[in-house]
């Protein structure tokens, strides 16, 4: 044992020395070492820090093919624009959505004063759409089906054949039937543009995308080459003509779609129209000024709610809406009492007293909010779209057709069942007579202008949200309701509605073939036609005192 | 009926309230007091202050208005104050011109900056050059012209729209193969995209690969046009659009493309009439990473740039305001003039218009300036990113100053010409024929 002892006294010294010689080295090994299981992770962070588009990419690389458990959330934060650095300190940190920083490197809070050349992390569409894709492949197993179904999508979108390994597992793990079909679709599309892939996975995975059947499919299906084997082709033919007889069918619902919804707008903003020009057959050239009174109504509702109460802002329209009825009117009713009710009869003087008071309203507004256009929000239950078979549909657009059919059938039941309505219809169709049983025709006069206007006002909230706020808003409306209102037939609700939607629709079938400008011009020659055929539009009112 | 009754007694408010809309509409067309003292030089500033084109040609109105005010306290020009005389073309073309001679004849004003769209400004040139006074012109537009009273410091296309294409197809840009060029129906878009149309094949892009599209004025309804770009785009070939879209109807425009779900990692848009005044409007975070071509951003980072803007706002007390890019144009122009005259010693039109060319002024993004020969200057070009703020993040800029040029050299009808106001003394030189007076197409 003594023996033993002294040998291993021996080794020890022996070992300091060696230690002693090799220490530098050894303490550079052991750094090296450290390094190295630490992983490519660290060791991409560096290359975060040179605000370069070159170097983010190679690092984004990198990270994502590191393996790290900080690589899924470092890349978050660096789509979230919360992924920031120092060039001074070479340091990268992320910020989390409460405003703490993390320290990239490690993933713990960071200490100590920030840097103060801290920065985000810039990017742009190259980057954008690697970081999707790197994002996909580190979130195929996530916990959130949402998430998986996401990421399977941008799998779908990059087709980068490295992730197939993990979408495997991901296939096999997964149970959930719509997340699945995501799989199986991103796993086609990697095979179906790897270039040795057997021919026989090929023919199944293009029959995966015939079954997807949209434009995506399509655009994949176009990438295989003419000389794949012949079985591939034939597959392709078939899989290509089934996608475009779906896509035929659904592109012609899409149209009716799209017809009804424009039908809808230019009901809506026509349809307080047809009661003032229509009804009450004044020609007013300050319509859409009404129109433009709402949207700034709701403009202003939106500021006080964002400034106050940002709670609210969901309701925000719902809020905007009587609102902007109560101003469009009150304008209405002021405009009747103060300048058309001394021009009743008197068409040419009206059109232009009302297209003067349309100026005067136009540089009014645009002296009191600026000439810019204001921003005017979307809800976040009117933002966004949804798949219906083949057809994206728009949620504002959704609304807007829905909110269009209730405003309608709100004011058909108004003229058919209330006094008030029973009043305007006497006053339009014989107003002596009307005058002669006791109706105060210029009351009703009033009120009819002011309930036309506060309609447009209505209107106009609804318009906010698909087009731009501003002084102009409405002069870009008139002419079309001017359109659908003689078009329909004057002095008929229901001639408004068949008309908006004839135009709509006519005018959506039009333009993909012969274009937006060319579209509208032979909308236009086509009602010329028609009016000199018929030239009380298609529902034409019977009444002696339309006839005089 | 009684009517007669009811209007005989209120007829009194009737015309008091005409009155007052006089008096408003008066106010607001602008009517400045003409000539208070003799011994100020008179600067025209003709931009619509009402009408379609007021939304972007009022902020170029207060920016003359800022920089006279800047240059006053620095004493003026040629020892007497600037005053500004400014007038209100209504967004109305023809009134473009009666006002321009109402400017130069009248109130004889020694320079006049003004006018936003091609057309207006083509309706002034008779004017200008019947009475021989100097425009400066703004903004970014379609070349094919240069005119001897007429200096453009907005961007030529070769300023834009080329370099705009050019970083769309390299590697950063996405490599892209298929092009869109989506615009409203007027001779600028139609002009640019003749031109582009003409690169892009010239760089081998096919026929099949371009759709072009245009819309009217103010467009409202973009489904089908928005549908029809997502179709063009999932051919299996990188798509982007080229957008030439002008005034209101961008806002709708990019609205549908949000609702629709095109992000700009899919199909980019790249516009060259979107700034940040247009941006104003709008919820930005959907339209994130689309693109603008533009000679100046509001964000980029220069001490030139932060003082002026700084300036800015606290001239227009509004520290929000933004600047953009034709703004720019008008600091340049203006320096640029400036030095001119204070050369010349004369606000002799001939004499500053001899002397113009070669006048350097500074730039707000770093740079110094240059008027050329052919009445364009030399600009530096950048590719910005719209970021979820509504400011663009520039990810792309030249290494050097791009020199405009008034003729394409990809028209087949412009590419022999060249304009030369100091030595060949004429806007349409064709150097084949070697004879003034060759056309543009």
């Amino acid at each position: 044992m003594p023996g033993v002892v002294i040998n291993m006294r021996g080794l020890f010294d022996r070992i300091r020395i060696f230690l002693r010689i090799l220490l530098p080295s050894a303490v550079l090994f052991v750094a090296a070492v450290a390094n190295a299981v630490a992983g490519p992770y660290e060791d991409a962070l560096p290359g975060l820090t040179t605000d370069s588009y070159s170097d983010t990419a190679a690092a984004l690389d990198q990270v994502s093919g590191s393996g790290s458990d900080l690589a899924a959330p470092l890349l978050q934060a660096l789509k979230d624009q919360r992924l920031q650095f120092s060039a001074v300190e070479k340091k990268v940190l992320i910020k989390t959505a409460d405003g703490k920083l993390l320290d990239a490197a490690t993933g713990q809070p960071f200490a100590g004063t920030p840097p103060a050349d801290l920065s985000n992390v810039r990017l742009n569409n190259r980057l954008r759409n690697l970081l999707d894709a790197a994002l996909g492949s580190l979130t195929l197993m996530a916990a959130d089906p949402n998430k998986r179904y996401d990421a399977a999508q941008s799998v779908f979108k990059s087709r980068d054949a490295a992730t197939m390994p993990v979408l495997e597992k991901a296939l096999a793990a997964e149970q959930n039937a719509r997340v699945k079909a995501a799989l199986m679709q991103a796993k086609a599309a990697i095979v179906v543009v790897t270039a040795d892939a057997p021919a026989a996975d090929k023919v199944a995975a293009i029959a995966v995308l015939r079954d997807r059947g949209d434009q995506d499919a399509m655009a994949l299906l176009q990438t295989i080459p003419a000389n794949a084997p012949p079985d591939v082709l034939a597959a392709v033919t078939e899989a290509k003509a089934n996608i475009e007889r779906n896509l035929a069918l659904w592109g012609t619902v899409q149209n009716l779609w799209y017809g009804l919804s424009l039908g809808s707008v230019l009901l809506l903003a026509a349809i307080g129209l047809a009661i003032t020009f229509g009804v009450m057959g004044v020609i007013n050239m300050a319509h859409g000024e009404m129109v433009m009174l709402g949207a700034y109504t709701t403009f202003v509702v939106q500021e006080v709610i964002r400034t106050r109460y940002p709670g609210l802002f969901d309701y925000s329209l719902t809020i905007a809406l009587p609102l902007a009825f109560v101003v469009a009117g009150a304008v209405g009713i002021a405009i009747e009492r103060s300048v058309i009710r001394f021009l009743y009869g008197r068409p040419l003087e009206t059109l232009l007293a009302t297209w003067g008071i349309s100026l005067v309203l136009q540089q009014a507004v645009r002296a009191a909010f600026g000439p810019t256009n204001k921003e005017v929000g979307n809800p976040s239950w009117m933002s966004g779209a949804f798949d219906l078979g083949g057809i994206l549909i728009t949620y504002n657009r959704l609304w807007i057709i829905v909110f269009t059919g209730i405003v309608f059938a709100a004011l058909l039941g108004m003229l058919r069942f209330t006094r008030l309505g029973l009043e305007m219809r006497a006053v339009t169709q014989n107003r002596s007579m009307a005058a002669a049983v006791g109706i105060r025709t210029a009351r009703i006069d009033a009120l009819t202008f002011g309930l036309g206007s506060g309609i447009a006002g209505i209107a106009g909230v609804a318009l906010s949200q698909i087009d731009n706020v501003s002084p102009n808003l409405g002069q870009g409306y008139i002419i079309d309701s001017f359109m659908v209102v003689v078009f329909g037939g004057v002095g008929n609700l229901w001639g408004t509605l068949v008309g908006a939607l004839t135009l709509g629709i006519a005018n959506k079938f039009l333009e993909p073939f012969a274009g937006a400008v060319l579209g509208k011009i032979a909308v236009l020659v086509f009602i010329i036609l028609f009016i000199q055929k018929r030239p009380r539009g298609m529902f034409a009112l019977k009444g002696r005192a339309i006839e005089a | 009926m009684n009517k007669s009754v009811h209007s005989a007694a209120s007829r009194p408010t009737a015309r008091k309230w005409l009155a007052a809309a006089a008096g408003v509409a008066m106010a607001a067309a602008g009517a400045f007091s003409p000539a208070k003292a003799q011994d100020t030089i008179k600067v025209g500033v003709l931009h619509s202050l009402s009408g379609t084109m007021a939304i972007s040609e009022t902020t170029l109105k207060d920016t003359i208005l800022f920089l006279i005010d800047e240059q006053n306290k620095k004493g003026g020009v040629l020892g007497k104050k600037l005053e500004a005389v400014v007038v209100d073309p209504a967004s109305n073309w023809p009134l473009f011109a009666e006002k321009a001679r109402e400017l130069i004849a009248k109130d004889k004003v020694s320079v006049v900056f003004g006018c936003w769209t091609s057309v207006s400004r083509k309706s002034v040139l008779p004017v200008f050059k019947e009475l021989n006074s100097i425009l400066f012109y703004p903004v970014q537009y379609e070349g094919e012209e240069s005119e001897r009273n007429v200096f453009y410091t907005g961007a030529a296309p070769n300023q834009q729209a080329i370099p705009a294409v050019d970083y769309l197809m390299s590697k950063d840009g996405g490599e892209v193969k298929r092009w869109v060029l989506a615009g409203t129906d007027y001779v600028y878009p139609r002009t640019t995209n003749k031109i582009l149309e003409a690169y892009l094949k010239a760089k081998g892009v096919k026929e099949e690969d371009i759709l072009v599209n245009y819309t009217p004025f103010g467009h409202a309804d973009w489904q089908t046009i928005v549908a029809d770009i997502k179709k063009f785009g999932s051919a299996g070939k990188k798509t982007a659009v080229v957008s030439t879209i002008n005034g209101d109807a961008n806002v709708p425009f990019y609205k549908e493309l949000g609702n629709q779900g095109i992000k700009a990692t899919d199909i980019p848009v790249v516009a060259f009439s979107v700034g940040e005044e247009e941006l104003a409007g709008l919820d930005t975070k959907p339209l994130v990473g689309h693109l603008a071509a533009w000679n100046y951003f509001q964000s980029i980072k220069d001490a030139k740039n932060a003082e002026f803007i700084k300036a800015w706002q606290t001239y227009t007390k509004n520290p929000k305001r933004v600047t953009n890019d034709p703004m720019e144009a008008h600091v340049i122009g203006f320096h640029m003039w400036v030095k001119a005259v204070e050369k010349a010693g004369t606000i002799d039109p001939d004499k500053v218009i001899d002397v113009l060319p070669g006048t350097e002024a500074p730039n707000l993004t770093g740079g110094i300036s240059k008027m050329l020969p052919n009445h364009h200057i030399t600009k530096p070009v950048f590719i910005g990113e719209i970021k979820a703020d509504g400011q663009f993040d520039v990810v792309w800029q030249t290494k050097d100053l791009v020199p405009g040029a008034a003729w394409s050299s990809y028209l087949p009808g412009s590419k022999d010409l060249v304009a030369d106001w100091v030595t060949l003394k004429c806007g349409n030189y064709n150097t084949v024929t070697k004879k003034c007076g060759g056309s543009g197409s």
